[in-house]
């Protein structure tokens, strides 16, 4: 009777379940130092897109009279050629990059995974054929490609952006995963698992997923980045039709004023911001990484 | 006795046609695992072309109209008269099914044409490679030459030196050069040095008016490019070179060699660096391979004449039977130098002998 109440005890709701998991997760990553101030600065970017937008509305009007205005109290960063207030026109382009960077690392984390898996699991036919595209995949430059359909594309589609920058970057990932999933797969605890007739889903998800979730997370921060290097370096080119308030848009327009010692803060102000955004996102992949990885943590 | 010996043996042809039968068995059995990778090299490369191609004619272009309406204008010949004329000059007619096309590009590779350009009559992916590949070259092959090196000897110090400043200071060099990427890092180069300081030169690979001598004319312009990708790159190769040494360290030799009382300068540079070294081969050559495609985003902010800058220029004419050209090349360099770098790595080290 004890016993049996224990038991329902410890059964708790699934939502209950998953909010403490993610809260250990949150104690754990807390304690680590860089983990803490990438999360902060991504908090501070998350921040930017979904309040700092509607606090600070852009105005594309141009204003004549303040071309290239020093940074003041009424424009923090200054303004660009046209006198449009860099900060507000800095946070009217964070919503697509951000989304970009987030939805690229999802899709190609979602891509890589799956066809790793599946190469790992199945084996024979399935897995050389896998191996072959992932090697195809790796084989071609990617970015000329990638411009040259996002020029073909006009993309101003964000969900498309991403599906296009993952199509080219899954296949790193997915040949990392399959090696994992192999030497993994030998391992007793999946052999007894399979000897105890345990159901397909229950192997995936139950016993290899937890073992290479870390490695994952790791990547899908580290696909954001990459995201965010070359979305803003194919809008630099200046080829793709854009949004004027992109970041690489602002530096390829910013590229032309490189000579102009007013305009410093035009090209310096889509520069902090990416490099801020870089740093909080290698910060938090190194300390998760550290937080994660078994054969890092420590106790 | 001796008459017997010298007495010459009659040429055998079923002996000799089965002692070639059998060396040539031998030499293809020995090496199976080579001309398996072959193979497949070889079809990795016609299944690029493949995707390259479709991938870029499927999308609409409208080449083949401009060049029509060009001639309407300068000819003064009917639309339908100058469709066909372009059609004929340019080779290419949308309205072809694909697949033929396809198989009429691969046949004319085996002729060495990359592809002609629809824009530009007389321009094609072999002349463009041919005219912009060496400057990309010049710079890329330099800036990887220096980032290997200053990137396997910081690798290398990382692991052993548990001096702290040292250590902090490398750990921080690769976090801020990784934080930036290779073209802002050009930007920030270029305001400093190139504007503000005005020690080198804004644009350009050379400059035939201002007198220096060629080959530090092309070196003083190809200084910041070279730089800006330096800085990025060592980063890079300090951390793969970083992974490989801590699996090194745990060897016994390197215990042996501390018990013997060797000095740490002879064991970093004779037992470590050396074995460390071994498995950055591929990446190496993988790397070089690359290089032949340029580097699009450094070259666009220097205004650099290298293969990359022309590629983006060609995209965006929309040019795309040069650029299927350009890329088909790049790639098919980047395949043989898989190949050879496999190849060489199973003779280098012999415990990864075979298809490991």
């Amino acid at each position: 009777m004890d016993n049996q109440i224990t038991i329902s005890k410890k059964r708790d709701n699934w939502i209950i379940r998953t909010l403490k998991s993610i809260g250990n997760f949150f104690k754990l990553a807390c304690k680590n130092k860089k983990a803490l101030a990438g999360f902060i600065i991504m908090a501070f970017f998350l921040f930017m897109v979904i309040v700092l937008v509607w606090v600070f509305p852009y105005d594309p009007t141009p204003d004549p009279l303040n071309i290239f205005a020093a940074p003041s109290a009424e424009h923090w960063f200054g303004t660009d050629e046209l006198g449009r207030d860099l900060f507000r026109r800095m946070i009217a382009g964070s919503p697509s990059i951000i989304s970009i960077a987030f939805l690229t690392g999802l899709f190609t984390v979602v891509f890589g995974v799956v066809i790793g898996m599946v190469a790992g699991l199945v084996g024979g036919i399935v897995d050389r054929f896998l191996n072959f595209c992932t090697n195809l995949f790796l084989t071609v430059p990617s970015f000329p490609i990638m411009l040259a359909l996002a020029q073909i594309l006009t993309i101003t589609d964000t969900t498309l952006f991403a599906l296009l920058l993952s199509i080219w970057g899954w296949a790193g990932l997915a040949r990392a995963v399959r090696a994992q999933v192999i030497s993994i797969k030998e391992r007793d605890y999946i052999q007894i698992c399979k000897v105890m007739n345990m159901s397909k889903a229950h192997i995936i998800f139950k016993e290899l997923m937890p073992n290479i979730a870390s490695y994952i997370i790791v990547n899908f921060i580290m696909i954001m980045r990459n995201a965010i290097t070359s979305s803003v370096g194919i809008m630099m080119l200046g080829v793709v039709a854009y949004d004027h308030t992109n970041w690489g848009a602002m530096l390829n327009s910013a590229q032309a004023y490189i000579q102009n010692p007013n305009a410093i803060m035009f090209w310096l102000t889509p520069v902090m911001f990416i490099v801020l955004f870089q740093t909080g996102v290698i910060l938090l992949s190194n300390g998760l990484d550290e937080v994660l990885n078994p054969r890092l943590r420590e106790f | 006795m001796e008459q017997e010996v010298v007495k010459k043996k009659k040429f055998d042809f079923k002996e000799f046609c089965k002692k070639a039968w059998y060396f040539i068995c031998q030499f293809f059995y020995k090496n199976r695992y080579f001309f398996k990778r072959l193979g497949f090299a070889l079809v990795t490369i016609l299944f690029a072309i493949m995707l390259t191609f479709l991938v870029l004619t499927l999308t609409p272009n409208n080449a083949i109209d401009e060049y029509a309406q060009y001639l309407v204008d300068t000819r003064r010949i009917p639309i339908e008269e100058a469709r066909v004329l372009a059609v004929q000059i340019l080779g290419y007619d949308p309205n072809e099914n694909v697949f033929i096309q396809l198989f009429r590009y691969i046949g004319n590779l085996f002729q060495g044409n990359l592809g002609s350009s629809l824009r530009f009559p007389g321009v094609t992916a072999n002349s463009v490679i041919a005219q912009f590949l060496p400057y990309t070259l010049f710079i890329s092959s330099i800036a990887l030459f220096i980032s290997f090196f200053l990137g396997i000897f910081m690798g290398s110090n990382m692991v052993w030196k548990r001096n702290k400043i040292k250590e902090t200071a490398i750990t921080s060099y690769i976090v801020v050069s990784s934080a930036i990427p290779d073209y802002l890092w050009g930007l920030i180069l270029l305001f400093i040095f190139g504007c503000s300081l005005g020690w080198f030169p804004l644009t350009g690979a050379r400059d035939p008016t201002n007198g220096l001598p060629v080959f530090i004319d092309l070196l003083w312009h190809a200084c910041l490019p070279i730089i800006s990708l330096v800085i990025v790159q060592t980063a890079s190769w300090a951390l793969m070179m970083r992974g490989s040494s801590v699996a090194i360290l745990g060897e016994d030799y390197i215990n042996a060699a501390r018990a013997r009382g060797l000095p740490n300068k002879i064991i970093v540079k004779k037992y470590l660096r050396r074995n460390a070294l071994l498995p950055l081969i591929t990446s190496i050559a993988i790397s070089f391979a690359q290089l032949f495609g340029g580097s699009t985003l450094i070259e666009s902010i220097f205004n650099y004449p290298g293969l990359g800058l022309q590629l983006s220029y060609y995209i965006g004419a929309r040019d795309y039977f040069v650029v299927v050209g350009i890329l088909f090349f790049t790639s098919f360099i980047i395949i043989i130098a898989n190949l050879i770098a496999d190849s060489l790595y199973s003779i280098i080290d012999p415990r990864v002998r075979r298809d490991a």
